[in-house]
């Protein structure tokens, strides 16, 4: 259930030390957190779920920085249509795929970006009317 | 719709019909909130693309406010009972 693994997550984030680190830097690493919970959840059939696990662990700086013009697994394709083009660039892993399964992997992308946008927004104003009552 | 047909989308697996797409653009319109795409059964396939671009950019936005919030909430609220809290909700 995704709402267990990304409170799990958050809790994670809690112990590795709020003292010490700035509230941006802990920002992205919530956000970070939100987008592998919601791949993880999505499983490995999906394409857009395995393409956010793989941009999430390739963090910048760690380790070799792969040469972007390298090795890409398909040649992306060449768009004509400027929204179709929009599409491929915010569905993680678009770039790549044929018309039909980018249509495919956008619906059901958004479908769990609006779940996990729902359960954030639950966990913020339950954590909100906590701290009210206190 | 002649459009359609000029875009190189036959290589692959076989030809893809517009009927395919069709309902590919229907799942794709469902999934988008009604506000965005009013109450009309036909709208053109631009739109649709449009108002999935623009709703995934939103979706992209309260992310980064809600963690945002949820990092400033962290700081001052014991996870405990929040988490307690939420798991309460989430159930009921």
């Amino acid at each position: 259930m995704v709402a267990l693994r990304f409170l799990r997550a958050l809790s994670l984030v809690r112990c590795s030390g709020p003292g010490a680190r700035s509230p941006s830097y802990r920002a992205r690493g919530i956000r970070r957190a939100a987008y592998a919970c919601m791949a993880a959840s999505a499983g490995p059939r999906r394409a857009w779920s395995r393409a956010l696990l793989r941009k999430i662990r390739r963090r910048p700086g760690r380790g070799l920085r792969r040469p972007r013009a390298v090795i890409r697994r398909r040649r992306p394709v060449g768009g004509g249509d400027p929204l179709e083009v929009a599409l491929r660039r915010l569905v993680p892993g678009g770039g790549c795929m044929e018309y039909c399964r980018l249509l495919e992997e956008a619906a059901d992308y958004v479908k769990c970006l609006a779940m996990q946008v729902r359960l954030m927004q639950t966990i913020v104003d339950s954590a909100s009317h906590v701290n009210s009552i206190d | 719709m002649s459009t359609r047909r000029s875009r190189s989308r036959q290589a692959g697996a076989g030809r893809i019909t517009d009927e395919q797409i069709d309902d590919l653009m229907s799942k794709l319109q469902a999934i988008l909130p009604e506000a965005r795409l009013g109450r009309n059964d036909r709208v053109s396939a631009a739109k649709v693309l449009q108002e999935a671009c623009g709703y995934i950019r939103s979706l992209h936005r309260e992310m980064d406010d809600l963690s945002e919030r949820l990092s400033e909430l962290l700081s001052t609220t014991e996870m405990s009972s929040a988490q307690a809290a939420v798991v309460r909700s989430l159930l009921m």
